[in-house]
């Protein structure tokens, strides 16, 4: 018997235990090759001068004592400030009648709500250039004040990021306990106070979570400013300028970090809150059903046709300048927009574009489910799992072009082995991975969060290893999510900007990026038609995605719906 | 060919036999459990028989949990060995173990038929198509499953889908059957059906099961005998009427079961002296002026009419609870205790005496059926 006091006080490991481990700490070397180390050539080159010697925080100083850089923090801060605001505002009404009113023809006014996720975010600023530009319109409307500036801005911010806000707050809206309601009718509350103080305070964490996450949005955005922005200069173009345009790289650095800095407090003030959000419905929560009640219903209804009309004229009008001939001169139809080659670009950006999704999407979604997986699932190394989950929810605190800018101070040094993947497909796959991560990353933990934690227990007592009960149970019942996780890969890769415009290069360009060198040069129809391009190619991913989950899930989710007779 | 069902005449279980020949299945040794400075269960020290039926009980954080996923291997012990048919299990992982887990959330597949979820563990096993066709049908009769071989999970009751858990841990023939709360999720009727279902077929098994529950009854109906947990100790183990009858704290004693406690002092002519009224019963250890409870059981006080005896106390009714089979009574006993003493009086007792709030009656108990605990 002495013989047990040797017993090891480790557990002895399987071979899924020492997979595991040597994914986990693949997964950790990745991030901190593709994100952790690219971050810190940005905050080093942020310190140095332009013959790389460190000279502490000159840069910073240089930068605080020039009014014109200065002048883009504060332009930034108020074209996010309020476009945040209006968009707050209109999204919680609108998602308001969605989930509390009996408006009719809810669902069509859902999917308008959602278009402008499949446009690039300069396809509205296209669109405005078209309405209230030089020759729109309606330019009279603006009463002489110019669209190129902080109203085309705030117009076109506030169109794109509308979607992202309703999402958000509809879900927030949606989890509410009819009870609450039923408590305050017998208590004879007014429907104004069961307002002000059931749904504002229910749907709060919603709406500050909200605020932060379009901030950052406009705040980090630079499609739309460099579009419609004019001379109106803001922090994302400023970047742009200092290093395309001065390979000033170490001011690029420096604005890089003012850019980083308020999306980073943005980012942990929304993950506070979301995680506020949850605990306010408990399982025993009645869902709350809307009653009829003619005149608000009727408001409502005017209100989100008004804006759904918004939503159609600015596609449409952006469909219409790419299919006319010279606008506003002559408005016969015509394709010529579409052929690129007048350009000198011709199709080839819009190929890459096709391309860049289609990879983002395959291993982005593998990757991303894999590790979310090991993070949720793996009964070791709790330590190494905590790092994985912390590296997964880091990009969405920092801006497309601060890390397309990393990249470029960390993949570009000659020393570094990785130097080949520069200026190639693969740093364009990888940096759009990286970047759309942490929201994939989230989808693919809370649909694990939902499977029964001790599948895996069972399995291990009945001796099937981890990789097939992954295989034959995980993998079939996560599809859904796991096609969600693919087209928001696929739509974002096309859409992306931000992300990338540091890094194409001749044989890379995109389409995205060529819509935006389109508009430089004076060729509005035609980056109006790449634009139109980006969206056809995400509706038709979209309608394929609905298409599948109708046929194809339903074979292998039969079990979701109880299919099987009864035998 | 390795098994296509238990031989059961050859295991069929008698727990008289395993006894005496001390045929340890499973045994425990010093097993502690740290969650960082939280420690979950210390030194554990237990011996399972071949073919016993243990149950793990107490209240919620007691470790009863952590205990049973340590044995099973999916909890790493911070000290001390699990020895399996004298083999040392300790740093073995799950998949090297020998035993079948039950969940309280059943954990079935749900992609995956009733069919399909219990042949899970013998398709691994390299057994031929007609085998586990053969497997799977013995397994689904055993627990009255048979017509449901081709649903889903979710087409099932909750009672029908912790069967088919059963069945799908018991399919490869484990030696060990650990069930973690299996009947908790269940409304109390198929609970009370499954308890039995459960016992029956360990017993025609012979399979040797740990149970991990909360529901004293639940532990009293099912096992062989008992380990009592509190803060990840075992502070009793015995069989479910030793365990009762000789509870040796006052925590189990109101854990398993009710019990009256009645503040006292040890005075010297070894009685208890309780406010003003003079108790007899065996005092054990306790010395004279001793700080001690009493304590008795409310169905073991009854009625007694007549002059004033030993152990009998005047009372007044204040309240009556009406529960089927018995009713609860709550007597104020002036000069005794200031709580009311609860008596369960048998139903068929309760018509022969009319039970009227303000109606006084004597109450009795055996000395042998007072306890005394320290305070």
């Amino acid at each position: 018997m002495s013989l047990l006091k040797f017993a090891d006080i480790r557990r002895g490991k399987d071979s899924s235990d020492r997979v595991g481990l040597f994914m986990l700490i693949s997964y950790i070397i990745l991030f901190l090759l593709f994100l952790v180390l690219p971050l810190g050539a940005l905050i080093s080159k942020s310190l140095q001068n332009k013959d790389g010697e460190f000279i502490g925080l000159t840069n910073y100083n240089l930068y605080l004592q020039e009014p014109a850089l200065f002048q883009s923090l504060y332009n930034s801060l108020f074209v996010a400030i309020c476009s945040t605001v209006i968009v707050v505002v209109l999204a919680f009404l609108f998602s308001y009648a969605l989930t509390r009113t009996c408006m009719p023809f809810k669902g069509f006014f859902k999917l308008v709500a959602l278009i402008p996720l499949l446009s690039p975010s300069i396809l509205a600023a296209i669109a405005l250039v078209y309405w209230f530009g030089n020759q729109g319109v309606l330019k009279e409307v603006l009463l002489g004040k110019s669209i190129y500036g902080p109203i085309g801005i705030i117009m076109a911010s506030v169109y794109w990021t509308f979607p992202h806000a309703l999402i958000i707050l509809t879900t927030s809206l949606s989890l509410s306990d009819s009870r609450l309601y039923e408590a305050a009718d017998v208590l004879k509350t007014s429907k104004l106070r069961a307002f002000f103080t059931i749904t504002i305070p229910g749907a709060r964490y919603g709406i500050i979570s909200t605020a932060f996450v379009i901030f950052t949005q406009v705040f980090t955005d630079f499609g739309v400013p460099k579009v419609i922005g004019g001379n109106y200069n803001v922090l994302a173009t400023d970047i742009y300028k200092e290093v395309v345009g001065m390979q000033n790289f170490q001011m690029g650095a420096v604005i890089s970090m003012v850019l980083l800095v308020p999306a980073m407090i943005a980012f942990f003030i929304d993950r506070y809150s979301r995680k506020k959000q949850i605990s306010l419905l408990t399982a025993r929560s009645v869902v709350f059903k809307p009653k009829k009640h003619f005149k608000v219903d009727m408001i409502m209804l005017g209100f989100c046709s008004a804006l759904a009309l918004i939503i159609i004229l600015m596609i449409g009008m952006a469909q219409f300048g790419a299919i006319v001939k010279y606008w506003p001169y002559n408005l016969n139809f015509t394709l010529k927009n579409y052929d690129f080659q007048v350009a000198g670009l011709g199709w080839d950006s819009f190929y890459n574009s096709v391309e860049l999704s289609f990879y983002t999407a395959i291993f982005g979604t593998i990757i991303i489910f894999v590790g979310s997986y090991l993070i949720e699932k793996l009964r070791i190394n709790e330590g190494y799992r905590n790092t994985v989950q912390f590296f997964a929810l880091m990009p969405m605190a920092v801006p497309g072009l601060v890390l397309g800018l990393a990249y470029i101070f960390f993949f570009n040094a000659k020393d570094n082995p990785l130097n080949f993947i520069y200026a190639t497909m693969i740093i364009l796959v990888v940096n759009t991975i990286v970047h759309f991560y942490t929201v994939s990353h989230l989808t693919a933990i809370t649909a694990l969060k939902q499977m029964d934690k001790e599948f895996e227990s069972v399995s291990l007592s009945l001796k099937i290893p981890i990789y097939k009960m992954f295989w034959r149970v995980t993998l079939p019942v996560c599809l859904p999510p796991i096609f969600d996780v693919s087209i928001y890969l696929f739509v974002n890769a096309m859409t992306t900007v931000s992300g990338v415009i540091f890094l194409y290069s001749y044989d890379t360009t995109l389409a995205s990026v060529s819509a935006i060198h389109l508009d430089e040069q004076g060729e509005v129809a035609k980056a109006a038609a790449m634009a139109m391009l980006i969206v056809y190619v995400s509706i038709a991913v979209r309608l394929t995605h609905t298409i599948i989950t109708k046929k194809v899930l339903r074979k292998t989710q039969a079990w979701r719906y109880n299919i099987l007779d009864t035998k | 060919m390795r098994i296509t069902g238990y031989n059961y005449d050859k295991f069929t279980y008698n727990l008289f036999d395993s006894m005496e020949n001390n045929n340890t299945y499973l045994e425990v040794k010093d097993l502690s459990k740290s969650f960082g400075n939280f420690e979950a269960i210390k030194n554990i020290d237990i011996n399972i028989q071949e073919g016993e039926f243990v149950c793990f009980l107490g209240p919620s954080g007691c470790g009863k949990t952590t205990l049973l996923r340590c044995i099973a291997g999916l909890e790493t012990q911070s000290t001390g060995s699990v020895i399996q048919k004298n083999i040392n299990i300790s740093n073995e992982p799950p998949s090297n173990r020998d035993f079948g887990i039950v969940f309280q959330s059943y954990a079935l597949f749900p992609n995956l038929s009733v069919f399909s979820n219990i042949s899970y563990g013998l398709i691994n096993n390299k057994w031929k198509k007609a085998d586990i066709k053969k497997r799977v049908d013995e397994l689904l009769s055993l627990v009255n499953l048979t017509e449901h071989a081709l649903k889903y999970p979710s087409q099932l009751s909750g009672g029908e889908q912790q069967r088919v858990a059963l069945a799908r841990a018991l399919a490869t023939s484990p030696g060990l059957l650990l069930l973690d709360e299996p009947l908790s999720a269940l409304d109390a009727k198929v609970r009370v059906f499954l308890r039995k279902q459960i016992r029956d077929l360990q017993r025609k098994l012979g399979v040797t099961t740990i149970m991990v529950t909360h529901d004293q009854e639940e532990a009293q109906t099912m096992a062989d005998r008992i380990f009592v947990m509190k803060d990840g100790e075992i502070i009793q183990s015995g069989t479910p009427s030793e365990i009762y009858t000789k509870a040796n704290s006052p925590f189990i004693a109101s854990f398993i079961g009710s019990m009256n406690f009645i503040p006292a002092i040890i005075n010297s002519s070894n009685k208890v002296k309780c406010n003003q009224i003079e108790i007899n019963c065996d005092i054990g250890n306790f010395k004279a002026n001793d700080s001690v409870q009493l304590a008795i059981r409310p169905e073991e006080i009854q009625f007694k009419q007549g002059n004033q005896d030993d152990n009998m106390i005047p009372g007044r009714i204040k309240e009556v609870e009406f529960l089927g089979s018995f009713q609860r009574v709550y007597f104020e006993v002036r000069n005794f205790t200031d709580e009311l003493i609860i008596v369960d009086v048998p139903s068929s007792t309760a018509r022969k005496v009319e039970l009227d709030i303000n109606k006084e009656l004597n109450l009795y108990f055996s000395k042998e059926d007072a306890r005394i605990y320290s305070t």
